[in-house]
């Protein structure tokens, strides 16, 4: 049923692509990050300034179709005359910076919802002491609760990770290389659709896995249990060791 | 351009944003079905039945909805070709609402299978001393419980699926997202129409989260 001589053809065309792919999806992450931090502080901020206009752009983010705002930035800004005269034109003339700002934009909701959940989760008490010893608001954010905040949010953010890396396959849609569109490639080429996208899927499958792997590792040694008992082992061998 | 928005344009972005529905709508129901009955093979199964519906949502986690649309789109044409013995065109809008079906149940599934589990087990045993068969008990006793506990998690996927659909638009469905590609070809004023399509995304996703906070607080009467 399965050709196996056209998925082992397709197979070292399909790894050219993911390539393209991991970029994409380092880059995606970073930038999203870079705008989730600030949205989420403002997310929970008191003021109805920030908070009105994190909450309004999550929620518009999180309702609309990725795959929209995908078009909309590669196919969409280009209607106005003033974008394309500008010195940005050729970053939003090029498919590759389309995906990395929508994509960016649309992590960027989802990471920020996340971080706004764990800063809330950090105990106030421990900004207040932080204040009460003189730490500036900036030094409380930066040394206590954003390591804490951080080690709280990791499970969430890892799915955003994963989301992330499957959601460059949206790329292929504004005519990328990326996995999805060396497999797409390959298809025309090859006229063999069911063994390339199964090649491809199980290529991705192996991607996600590995990294869900690693990243669950990453956890477990971050994890405050793990410390506590790491605290408590070394405290354990100093005893045994004062006492030999 | 205001007419020619009132005579075609807008209506053809309307009659996208009903196929949008319809395929949610047909998607939802027949996922919601294979989801049940893996969540039930997950709890009650044997360990190899298990093991598969385990390996199935692994996999479905792990690549990207598209590559399972085109799979089933492109493979599911070869298939029938290949089994009937002559060329097979599958519709899109079939082709379309299976890969979402079979995308939702993955993740629907590890869904109901944690709420089946919350249901208390004195439930099922009570009805076993009732004498009612297994499949009434099912049925008729811990499906009912475990349906509060499974509602946010499948409203959420279930707003999920319905941006999903925009994926649709790859295999050529004339979805909302198809239709504004297919308008804005027309009017030239792309973005424009992305932004009328995602105030229609919009509009649907928030309608359906609001629907779903309606019937989460319904199906929280009377617990505390």
């Amino acid at each position: 049923m399965l050709d196996l001589q056209i998925m082992a053809e397709a197979f070292p065309n399909l790894l050219q692509g993911v390539g393209l792919t991991g970029r994409l999806a380092i880059l995606i992450l970073i930038f999203g990050m870079v705008i989730a931090i600030p949205l989420a502080y403002a997310r929970n901020a008191h003021s109805a300034w920030l908070h009105g206009p994190a909450s309004a752009y999550i929620f518009v983010i999180r309702g609309v179709p990725s795959l929209l705002q995908v078009f909309l930035v590669y196919y969409g800004l280009g209607q106005f005359e003033f974008i394309r005269s500008s010195a940005l034109w050729p970053i939003f003339r090029d498919p590759f910076w389309c995906v990395i700002i929508a994509l960016g934009l649309n992590s960027a909701a989802y990471t920020a919802e996340i971080i706004a959940g764990a800063l809330r989760l950090v105990p106030k008490g421990l900004n207040e002491a932080a204040r009460a010893l003189g730490l500036s608001w900036f030094q409380t954010q930066r040394k206590i609760i954003i390591p804490l905040a951080a080690r709280l949010a990791l499970p969430a953010y890892e799915n955003e990770i994963i989301l992330t890396v499957k959601a460059t396959s949206l790329a292929s849609t504004i005519t990328l290389l990326d996995l999805t569109g060396a497999a797409r490639l390959e298809v025309s080429n090859t006229f063999a659709p069911y063994e390339v996208f199964l090649t491809a899927g199980a290529i991705y499958f192996c991607i996600t896995t590995t990294l869900s792997w690693l990243l669950r590792k990453l956890e477990q040694r971050l994890s405050i249990e793990n410390r506590g008992v790491a605290q408590k082992a070394r405290e354990l061998r100093l005893g045994a060791a004062a006492h030999a | 351009m205001t007419l020619a928005w009132l005579s075609g344009y807008g209506l053809q972005l309307l009659y996208g944003a009903g196929v949008t529905l319809s395929v949610a709508a047909v998607a939802l129901l027949f996922g919601t079905a294979f989801g049940l009955s893996l969540g039930a093979l997950k709890t009650y199964g044997s360990r190899p039945f298990r093991y598969v519906a385990e390996a199935y949502t692994a996999i479905v986690r792990g690549v990207p909805d598209l590559i399972v649309i085109y799979l089933i789109y492109f493979g599911g044409t070869i298939a029938l070709t290949r089994l009937t013995g002559h060329y097979v065109d599958i519709n899109g809008f079939a082709a379309g609402v299976a890969a979402l079906a079979f995308i939702f149940a993955a993740y629907a599934s590890d869904i109901f299978r944690s709420a089946i589990r919350q249901v208390p087990r004195g439930q099922s045993e009570a009805a076993h001393a009732l004498g009612l068969p297994r499949s009434v008990t099912f049925f008729k006793v811990v499906l009912p419980l475990a349906w509060r506990i499974a509602l946010p998690g499948f409203g959420n996927l279930s707003i999920i699926l319905i941006k999903q659909t925009s994926l649709i638009s790859v295999i050529g469905l004339e979805e909302l997202l198809r239709a504004s590609a297919v308008v804005s070809g027309a009017t030239r004023e792309p973005f424009f129409v992305y932004a009328v399509a995602a105030l229609l995304y919009l509009a649907i996703t928030s309608t359906a989260s609001w629907g779903l906070h309606r019937a989460r607080i319904r199906s929280n009467r009377g617990f505390a």
